[in-house]
């Protein structure tokens, strides 16, 4: 159904108007197929495919514990929180940059957020402070990661690791690594609630992600993005403004940090300097194993969302079996390598020119 | 040159390598249908073809990257089945890629003797291998590079050399060189002929891969001529042939491989871009000159001249020290790609696949890349309108095939410069700046971008051209500036002046 649709649809966007008819018919039919298999369809099917092996594994070993609602919905909100920052991640790497300072940006916003003096001023006028503190925290260091890469001309590991590093340290000085409790109501409550039935970190990891899709799939927003990971010199010399543009993809990211330091409040209902640590690297791998190329260029949204769901179901079945956290780092490990070389067969990415 | 004569004879019964009836295919698609080569000792062999021919599969096959499908090798008169990279190494055939295959990082000795080093137990013998490397360049009269020089820092040119330094250290008696003078400009490509003679001259074969007829006229002794797969002649004389029979067998078509007519400028066509004093601090100074409508001015010079940086810097791709640009009345920031853009400038830069186009995207991605903002409702992408437009232009162009949502990466040189030119066609672009149209492009295509720029300015465009090939200058421009060392050296007619005139002028300028 969908293949045919998607057939049809291809045939019409490359019919030229006059004249060439059954030639050029002739000639896409290849190219169609083609593209469906190497495309995002062909793609994200090989994810579908290995989530519902997951799903079935999950089954066969764990029976209704794993296969029922609760289970499912604990999974995703699982996911939910890493889920956020690897979509803003996902920017980032298809604009050929890399952010590492995600996973400790998220850690210091949760700090700041439930800092005694903030909790008690959100008391006396409102809990949405406690909301648009942690947002404030993320694009302050996405807006410091975008100048310091663009126009700094800093390579974005190096920026982003000083920025991880830096963040880490700031969250632990003004915590004095004490873990700070949340107790503003209004907060919690709102963190906490259900929208019909489904928990609210659900319905953001939801609406971040439809939010994101659109962004980079039907935006100049997301155009550039792609074609500055595609080719930052020539979108530079096609009138783009290259620097500013990638201020803003730091920006994204910072942002889909504060909003994961949001969620990461409301689920523990603590603030600490230790949240967040090492996120970036399973955000990476999740990016990654979504089918965005590592260097750029091609970036997808639904992969990602795919790739996080793949590691939460993962170590899902792994804790419902009662199993070795050491095995299930195996297992991950094999996973991000077999992902990765199945992507390379089907991107045909090869060597140009020779 | 009698001892090469000599040498020609005596193995004029048996070829050093003779290829007969190769075939090759990748999933489904036939590659080579049939090629028969011989290549004598101590001769240089061209082999002739547009880009898909089948050259590249052709000395892909001969350097056993890939296995034929069909057919017979015969090496110094031997069946051989060449397996691998390295089989073909050891019985002296090496290959000369066009993207150069040197590590940047290690020095000229490091890179000669890469897989084989001269080493001890594992220990590299750094003198004894520097020595060689010596005797290495020394034959290839290039004994003012140092053995110990680290490859990142040499140009292009002597890159190539350590290239075909590599190929030596090998014994070998044949080396194919893919497009060697891709990468080099005019004075180098005679060094490079002069080396080449000293290898044939030793008893090397050269088998010589080309798209320029000039070149070929020059260096090589007979052409193999290859289309779609097949050879459609053998062993041509490379002196004797006429360039219309060479370009037919090429092209399967008669093309007059002429520029179009001038279209005289009329005499009130209003001045599109007005550039005064301009200059870039250690690259150029002082550049002058105005377009009108209509008008195509051309920049000859040699490489290294300036003419790219003065294009670059009148686009605002680098930032001027001085003197400023002026397009139809309004003064440009200097140092803004944005405000050229604004203002109706395009560039078609000189290395379109890296800063041109965005290789692994769609067509029409890349037709639209400057203008897909302005399509746009609110930030949201109009993507049935940008196919459209740009099938329009693909069109107008005749760029093939039409299709928008083919990946960039697979048409030719030609058809993506055209992708370039249907990019600034759609933004209504008023001066355009074309930086080498015609590199990696192949004869038969080449008259048809030479055609299509006479036609842009027929329609009113302004265009600035820029060109290491001096008679393509000289043939498409209504006024030639020729510059040299960063200077304009002299400004004429393009009528008044021809190929020697502006080598002159260059030496000259050179000299003082």
């Amino acid at each position: 159904m969908s293949e045919q649709n998607e057939a049809v649809t291809a045939g019409d966007q490359t019919q030229p108007p006059s004249g060439v008819g059954q030639k050029s018919v002739g000639q896409n039919r290849p190219s169609v197929f083609r593209r469906i298999l190497s495309g995002s369809v062909g793609r994200n099917l090989g994810l579908v495919i290995a989530l519902v092996l997951l799903g079935i594994v999950g089954t066969i070993t764990a029976g209704d514990r794993f296969a029922s609602v609760d289970n499912l919905l604990t999974i995703i909100r699982f996911a939910s929180i890493i889920g956020v920052i690897s979509i803003g991640l996902t920017f980032v790497i298809t604009a050929g940059g890399i952010d590492l300072s995600v996973g400790s940006v998220m850690g210091l916003s949760t700090v700041v957020a439930s800092l005694a003096a903030v909790q008690a001023a959100a008391t006396q006028s409102s809990w949405i402070l406690m909301v648009l503190i942690p947002l404030g925290v993320g694009l302050a260091a996405g807006l410091v990661n975008g100048i310091v890469i663009a126009y700094g001309n800093v390579v974005a590991f190096m920026a982003t690791l000083a920025m991880l590093v830096a963040a880490r340290g700031l969250a632990e000085l003004i915590s004095g690594r004490r873990t700070q409790i949340v107790i503003e109501t209004g907060f919690l409550q709102f963190t906490r609630s259900d929208v019909i039935g489904v928990p609210l970190l659900i319905w953001i990891f939801l609406i971040v992600a439809v939010l994101a899709w659109f962004l980079l799939n039907r935006t100049t927003f997301g155009r550039r993005t792609v074609a500055i990971g595609g080719n930052r010199e020539a979108t530079r010399l096609a009138g783009i403004r290259v620097k500013r543009h990638l201020v803003y993809v730091y920006l994204l990211s910072g942002l889909t940090a504060g909003i994961a330091g949001i969620m990461m409040l409301g689920r523990t209902t603590a603030g600490t300097s230790t949240h967040g640590g090492l996120y970036e690297l399973d955000a990476i791998a999740a990016v990654v194993v979504g089918g965005t190329l590592l260097i750029g260029g091609r970036g997808t949204i639904v992969g990602t969302v795919l790739g996080v769901l793949i590691f939460s179901t993962l170590t899902n079945v792994f804790t419902q079996n009662n199993l070795d956290t050491s095995v299930q780092q195996i297992t991950k490990g094999l996973i991000i390598v077999i992902a990765v070389l199945l992507q390379q067969r089907f991107a045909s990415r090869g060597p140009s020119g020779t | 040159m009698c001892y090469v004569a000599s040498m020609i004879d005596d193995d004029h019964s048996a070829p050093l390598l003779r290829v007969r009836g190769i075939t090759k295919s990748f999933a489904g698609v036939q590659a080579l249908q049939g090629v028969d080569l011989d290549v004598r000792a101590a001769e240089v062999h061209c082999v002739l073809g547009q880009n898909g021919a089948g050259k590249s599969t052709l000395i892909k096959v001969l350097s056993g990257v890939h296995h034929p499908d069909g057919g017979v090798i015969r090496w110094q008169g031997d069946e051989v089945t060449i397996a691998h990279p390295v089989a073909a190494l050891g019985m002296g055939i090496a290959t000369m890629y066009q993207e150069l295959d040197v590590v940047d990082g290690l020095t000229i000795a490091e890179n000669i003797f890469l897989g084989h080093e001269r080493a001890a137990g594992g220990v590299l013998k750094v003198a004894e291998a520097n020595r060689a490397a010596r005797e290495l360049l020394v034959r290839l009269g290039h004994g003012n590079l140092s053995p110990s020089t680290e490859v990142g820092r040499l140009s292009a040119a002597n890159k190539q050399i350590v290239s075909m330094a590599r190929a030596l250290s090998h014994d070998t008696k044949l080396i194919i060189m893919d497009e060697p003078s891709a990468v080099l400009d005019s004075e180098e490509v005679r060094n490079l002929f002069r080396v080449i003679r000293e290898l044939t001259a030793q008893g090397v074969a050269v088998v010589y891969i080309s798209h320029r007829l000039e070149e070929i006229r020059q260096i090589g002794d007979r052409i193999t001529v290859i289309k779609d797969g097949r050879s459609m002649a053998v062993g041509l004389s490379a002196q004797d042939t006429p360039t219309a029979e060479l370009i037919t067998l090429m092209t399967g078509r008669a093309v007059a491989n002429v520029f179009p007519d001038r279209v005289p400028v009329p005499a009130d066509a209003p001045v599109l871009i007005d550039i005064t004093g301009l200059g870039l601090r250690g690259q150029f100074a002082d550049v002058s000159l105005s377009v009108r409508a209509g008008e195509i001015v051309g920049l000859a010079g040699l490489v290294g001249s300036g003419r790219s940086e003065i294009l670059e810097t009148i686009y605002g791709a680098r930032k001027a020290t001085a003197g400023q640009v002026t397009v139809t009345g309004s003064r440009l920031t200097a140092g803004s790609v944005r405000a050229a853009v604004h203002a109706g400038i395009g560039l078609a830069p000189e290395e379109r696949k890296s800063q041109g186009l965005i290789l692994d995207e769609q067509v029409y991605r890349n037709v639209t890349l400057a203008t897909f903002a302005r399509f746009a409702r609110g930030g949201f992408l109009d993507e049935r309108r940008e196919r459209q437009v740009s099938l329009e232009q693909m069109n107008a162009l005749e760029l093939r095939p039409a299709d928008p949502d083919r990946a960039t990466r697979t048409l030719s040189g030609g058809n993506q410069q055209k992708v370039l030119l249907a990019r600034w066609l759609v933004h209504g672009t008023k001066v355009l700046l074309l930086d080498e149209p015609t590199r990696g492009v192949d004869v038969g295509a080449r008259a048809e971008i030479y055609a299509l720029i006479r036609r842009l300015a027929a329609a009113g465009t302004a265009i600035i051209l820029v060109s290491s090939e001096i008679e393509e200058v000289i043939g498409l421009a209504d006024r030639v500036l020729v510059i040299g060392d960063g200077e304009v050296l002299s400004t004429t007619d393009a009528d008044a002046i021809d190929e020697r005139g502006v080598l002159d002028l260059v030496m000259k300028g050179a000299a003082t």
